[in-house]
């Protein structure tokens, strides 16, 4: 319990020094957020100038007409504390939206894709890298080297890759796209089956890259594991093979995997932002790729802190499953 | 055979105690290298060898290219054009001969990560180092700090930072290394403590060694293959992220580099026109330098950790593998199972595999 | 014998004992013969036990003593076939005979694995050197403990829950440190654990490789203590492999001493104390303070042991016994009974040695004739005829 409340403290401090990152990084940015939103709304309207220093109070930004002086940093950046207290996260400038309504149209499709894909692939390669381990110098063993090249290859190539060979050649899969324009987005099983089919490919390609640094892993822990003086105890009592490979050697074995989670769980997420936009998959990362084109500083703002707390609140989630898998922690307050 | 009644008597116990085997002053050099060649991981052997003949292809690249790649538009005949004689893979969408842009462009992107490899170590080390060193309040709000940046994703901040800092490969380089850091800060520290609290340190705090001097002599060496591994990383991070990067136009797209290929190529439809010679390349090229650091990383983990090199090692006796599960293998057993044709039909612990579950039989009902 | 221990449920017991294929009760429960273990390297093959023959009889505690490295550990795992890769087994037999055996016993080097794990904990257990490292940290003492009662006896959950009770009770620890993890636990409680966990299935050996070690002398002297009253209870045979000497005189019914993977002397604790007939357990006991008598100056052994890759011919302790001639470099290293009573046996691997009760008076190897022709070079050597088959085995071809 007290291992959890520390990490709880930790993720605390990690999310507000997210949110203040936040704050600050369109402060530095160079050009005018204001200047940029109208320039994306060109000829739509002619704001009156009341309307215009709303939209400048709005963007969190000055606008050098309008009577009122921009506030003081510390003012700013209560001001947004607050509002983010509220989930407001602004007007989107380029779809005319709010932010979070932006936000809750792509995110679903990005973390369905992330959690599915990042989970198979941490119990697939868990299970290659037990299975090298215990047969090591076998066929598994031995091709986990050439599994490296899955590591070293970019996502978003790899999915070009299986993009050009699953549609392209063999117009085996849909290419693109979240879903068919044919189907009602809801809870209708041909939007579910049309999404499930259009997630194939993208989920296909983040399992394929990231599996690979989870077997390897997984073999080196285990194959240390099994030299354990408790294994070659659980040996000697006579347990059956099953039981002393999954009781003793790889119930000990996954732990640092799972203390890995954060980092492998950064690195999936970096490359399926990338790789949305290969697939045009409606998710986060495309969304992401049009406010950073379209300057939506709003948009980009809300972006990175959704991503950031939801990578965090994952992470967390990983720290409570390692502390009910090692009863050690429960004492000692690891590091 | 020795004869026992001409050898020296009961005063040669003393020698024979103290003969020491020496094998390596028995082989010459040449042996010796060899030796050390054949004791060197596979792995390790592989990814060394990927990433030597990349570097090299890296140097050798610019004189040996047949075109010049920024002599735009060769000729509008000329493009797209697929392999042959005169372009070995083909040319791109302004004529622009591939090859010659692979031979140019992979330089530079090794480059960039090697250089946000240098800078984000270093960095690393620094702060691990002192961090570990000396431990207190300064190593809370430092490790608190290296682990926050650790959890939050870095590519967004990435895409954003690069997106407005408008600049070349070194911008790049220099904002890959601020977020690159954290990871090999955070590994560095946690040896360093641990290294902090043995014998020799506190042998060389005795004899008045300064701090900086312990950190440097005593410490640092044995940190090596740490530094390697999270240097490694970094470059197989600063190059992913790079291409990535470049694919989305962020950065210098314009230069000559395999993120800039891969950025253009795509932009003008060579996957979906199917040229692959022209995205290939590019793409093999990233993947197999990666896979080369991977393997390396993996071979410094075999040589840093003998218990898992010993237990890498496949274990074989009479031919056959034996697995961890299996009982101690007994001679007269191997000997008995060599059936026609020389070859071992089947050793006593297999019938464990289970083919035939129903045969089992009590042991005590053997009487 | 009255057995706290026997199952209460109908357990398919194949020992009839009243019937005639019960084991013969005045033979030993394990017996050793010819037993020889390598570890193959490719500097040359470790010959961490080498034909070394031995008996455990019924109830019998047998100390096992001889300096790190002399192959205690390697002659114990290797009887159940527990030694991994790269040891080999490479001639003698194993013969267990417990109670639920066949008559003739078994030869444990002859099974498969399907019938080791029968054989394995439910006949023969052991206690680990380090509890801490044999214990799985992760997972609660009661688990581990109704692993072991699950694998050998048909019980339902709440009867292997009562047992695990008993068995904790048996080894003195209090009941509720069932659920608790391994590093909840201080290092005597760890140990009385794993002993716990040795007689979960009943065994009728029990193998204690250093068992108190690693424990503090006062933690030490309870639990030995411990353990001999449970074996009074019980019944089963202990094999007690130490490198501590002293231990095992206070402990053990028989004592073999062990030195670079020979076996030099086995005899019941009193004589070996009294009356060695090996210079090797010479120097043993008088490398440590006895307890009772004035404190004697440590007279150690000069030396360290030897590089078991590659033995000289004839007597292992040659390099470093103060006794050594030129004929040691090729006795044959055979135990030979030199008791001077019928009803005991006590056996030793020095032809030399004057024998027990003798006057001690030494005369040099090399002039006792008939020992020289005894030694005649050739039959020294280990046997290497392992090697060549091994060799055949890698060809491929017989
Ligand atoms: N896995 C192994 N590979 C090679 N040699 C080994 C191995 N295990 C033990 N040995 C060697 O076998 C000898 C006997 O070891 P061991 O049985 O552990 O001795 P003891 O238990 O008496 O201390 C030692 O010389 C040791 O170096
Ligand atoms: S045979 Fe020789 S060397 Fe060996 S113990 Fe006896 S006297 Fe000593
Ligand atoms: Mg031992």
């Amino acid at each position: 319990m007290r291992f959890i409340l520390r990490r709880l403290w930790f993720y605390v401090v990690a999310a507000f020094v997210a949110i203040t990152i936040n704050f600050i990084i369109p402060r530095l940015m160079p050009g005018n957020p204001l200047e940029a939103y109208l320039g994306k709304n060109q000829g739509s309207a002619v704001l009156t100038h009341s309307a215009l220093c709303a939209i400048a109070e709005q963007l969190n930004t000055t606008y050098q007409h309008c009577g009122h002086k921009q506030p003081g940093i510390f003012v700013q950046y209560w001001d947004y504390l607050v509002n983010l207290a509220h989930l407001n996260l602004g007007v989107s400038a380029t779809y005319d939206t709010t932010v979070a309504h932006e936000i809750a149209l792509t995110l679903p499709w990005t973390a369905a894709l992330v959690g599915f894909s990042t989970i198979l692939a941490f119990a697939l390669g868990t299970l290659i890298g037990i299975v090298a381990a215990w047969r090591r110098g076998g066929a598994t063993d031995g091709s986990l080297p050439a599994l490296s090249f899955f590591q070293g290859i970019p996502y978003f190539f790899l999915a070009l890759l299986l993009q050009e060979i699953f549609t392209v050649h063999w117009h085996f899969l849909p290419s693109t796209g979240g879903d068919s324009t044919s189907v009602v987005v809801g809870m209708n099983w041909p939007f579910i089956a049309s999404a499930l089919e259009h997630s194939i490919l993208p989920a296909a390609t983040l399992v394929l890259a990231s599996m690979a640094g989870w077997s390897v892993g997984m073999r080196n822990v285990m194959l240390t594991t099994i030299s354990e003086e408790y294994v070659l105890a659980a040996q000697a009592k006579g347990l059956s093979t099953r039981r002393v490979v999954w009781t003793y050697a790889a119930r000990n074995a996954i732990l640092p995997n799972i203390a890995g989670f954060a980092n492998a769980l950064g690195l999936a997420v970096s490359g399926v932002l990338i790789m949305e936009l290969v697939f045009s998959y409606p998710g986060i990362g495309n969304t992401l790729y049009q406010a950073v084109t379209g300057e939506d500083y709003p948009l980009l703002q809300g972006i990175f802190l959704v991503i950031s707390l939801s990578v965090l609140a994952a992470n967390f989630i990983a720290d409570g499953v390692y502390v009910i898998l090692d009863p050690r922690t429960r004492r000692r307050a690891a590091d | 055979m020795i004869n026992t009644l001409t050898d020296p008597p009961a005063d040669s116990t003393a020698a024979n105690a103290l003969k020491v085997d020496l094998p390596s002053a028995k082989y010459s050099i040449f042996k010796r290298i060899w030796a050390t060649y054949k004791n060197t991981p596979f792995k390790f052997k592989l990814g060394l060898a990927i990433i030597v003949f990349f570097v090299l292809l890296s140097v050798i690249g610019p004189f040996v290219a047949p075109y010049n790649p920024n002599a735009n538009i060769t000729s509008s005949a000329g493009v797209n054009l697929a392999p042959s004689a005169t372009h070995l893979l083909g040319t791109d969408s302004t004529g622009e001969d591939v090859l010659s842009q692979v031979l140019i462009g992979t330089g530079p992107t090794i480059l960039l990560g090697l250089i946000t490899g240098v800078i984000a170590t270093s960095f690393s080390v620094i702060v691990g180092l002192l961090a570990g060193y000396y431990g207190g309040i300064a190593d809370e709000i430092i490790s608190l700090f290296t682990n926050v940046f650790l959890v939050i994703p870095a590519l967004p901040l990435l895409i954003v930072l690069v997106a407005f800092i408008q600049g070349g490969n070194i911008t790049m380089a220099l904002v890959l290394s601020v977020l690159g850091w954290p990871w090999g800060a955070r590994v560095i520290r946690a040896q360093t403590m641990s290294l902090r609290n043995q014998d020799f340190v506190a042998a060389a705090k005795e004899t008045g060694e300064s701090s900086l001097r312990i950190m440097l002599v005593e410490i640092l060496p044995k940190l090596v293959s740490i530094i390697a591994s999270s240097f490694i990383f970094t470059v197989l991070y600063a190059i992913a992220a790079s291409v990535g990067l470049m694919y989305l136009g962020l950065g210098d797209v314009n230069s000559i580099t395999l993120g800039g290929m891969l950025f253009n190529a795509s932009n003008q439809s060579a996957f979906i026109l199917n040229e692959y010679w022209w995205y290939l390349p590019p793409g093999l090229i990233i993947a197999v330098f990666g896979m080369g650091l991977v393997l390396l990383n993996y071979g410094l983990d075999e040589i840093g950790n003998p218990r898992l090199r010993d237990a890498s090692k496949r274990q074989k006796i009479g031919k056959r593998n034996i697995r961890p599960s299996d009982p101690t293998p007994v001679l007269a057993l191997l000997n008995r199972q060599v059936g026609l044709f020389g070859r071992i039909s089947k050793l006593p612990f297999e019938e464990e595999a289970g083919k035939n579950k129903s045969k089992k039989h009590s042991l005590y009902g053997r009487a | 014998m009255k057995r706290l221990f026997s199952p209460k449920k109908s357990e398919n017991l194949l020992l009839d004992l009243s019937g005639s294929s019960g084991p013969d009760l005045d033979k030993p429960v394990l017996s050793v013969e010819d037993f020889s273990i390598v570890y193959r390297s490719a500097h040359g093959d470790v010959k961490a036990v080498d034909h070394v023959s031995l008996e455990l009889a019924r109830s019998e505690v047998l100390g096992l003593a001889g300096e790190s490295g002399s192959g205690k550990s390697t002659l114990a795992y290797g009887a159940c076939r527990l030694l991994r890769s790269p040891a080999l087994i490479t001639g003698g037999k194993v013969t267990y005979a417990g109670r639920r055996a066949p008559r003739e016993g078994i030869d444990i080097t002859s099974l498969n694995a399907h019938e080791l794990r029968q054989l394995r904990w439910k006949e023969i257990s052991i206690v680990f050197q380090s509890a801490m490292n044999s214990l799985n940290p992760v997972i609660t003492v009661g688990a581990q403990l109704d692993d072991a009662i699950k694998a050998h006896m048909p019980l339902d959950k709440h009867d292997r829950h009562e047992r695990a009770g008993t068995l904790m009770d048996l080894a003195g620890i209090p009941r509720q440190r069932l659920r608790s993890y391994p590093h909840e636990l201080s290092g005597g409680m760890r140990q009385r654990v794993m002993i716990a966990m040795a007689l979960a299935a009943d065994p009728d050996i029990v193998i204690m490789d250093e068992p108190t070690t690693a424990l503090d002398v006062v933690v030490q002297r309870e639990i030995l203590t411990q353990i001999i009253e449970i074996k009074e209870q019980l019944g089963f045979a202990i094999i007690f492999i130490t490198h501590d000497l002293s231990l095992l005189l206070e402990l053990s019914d028989r004592i073999a001493i062990m030195y670079g993977g020979k076996l030099l002397e086995i005899a019941p604790t009193k004589n070996l104390q009294h009356k060695a007939a090996h210079p090797y357990t010479e120097g043993l006991l008088a490398s440590f303070p006895s307890l009772t008598g004035p404190k004697k100056a440590l007279a150690g052994i000069p030396g360290s042991p030897p590089d078991l890759r590659s033995l000289p011919p004839g007597c292992p302790f040659f390099p470093r016994c103060r006794h050594a001639g030129a004929a040691c470099r090729s006795v044959d290293m055979l135990l030979k009974n030199v008791s001077k009573t019928l009803e005991e046996v006590h056996l030793s691997a020095c032809p030399f040695h004057p024998g027990p009760g003798a006057d001690k008076r030494w005369r040099a190897p090399d002039m006792i004739e008939d020992v020289i022709r005894i030694g005649g070079g050739e039959k020294t050597q280990s046997d290497p005829g392992y090697i060549d088959s091994l060799e055949t085995l890698e060809k491929g071809s017989i």
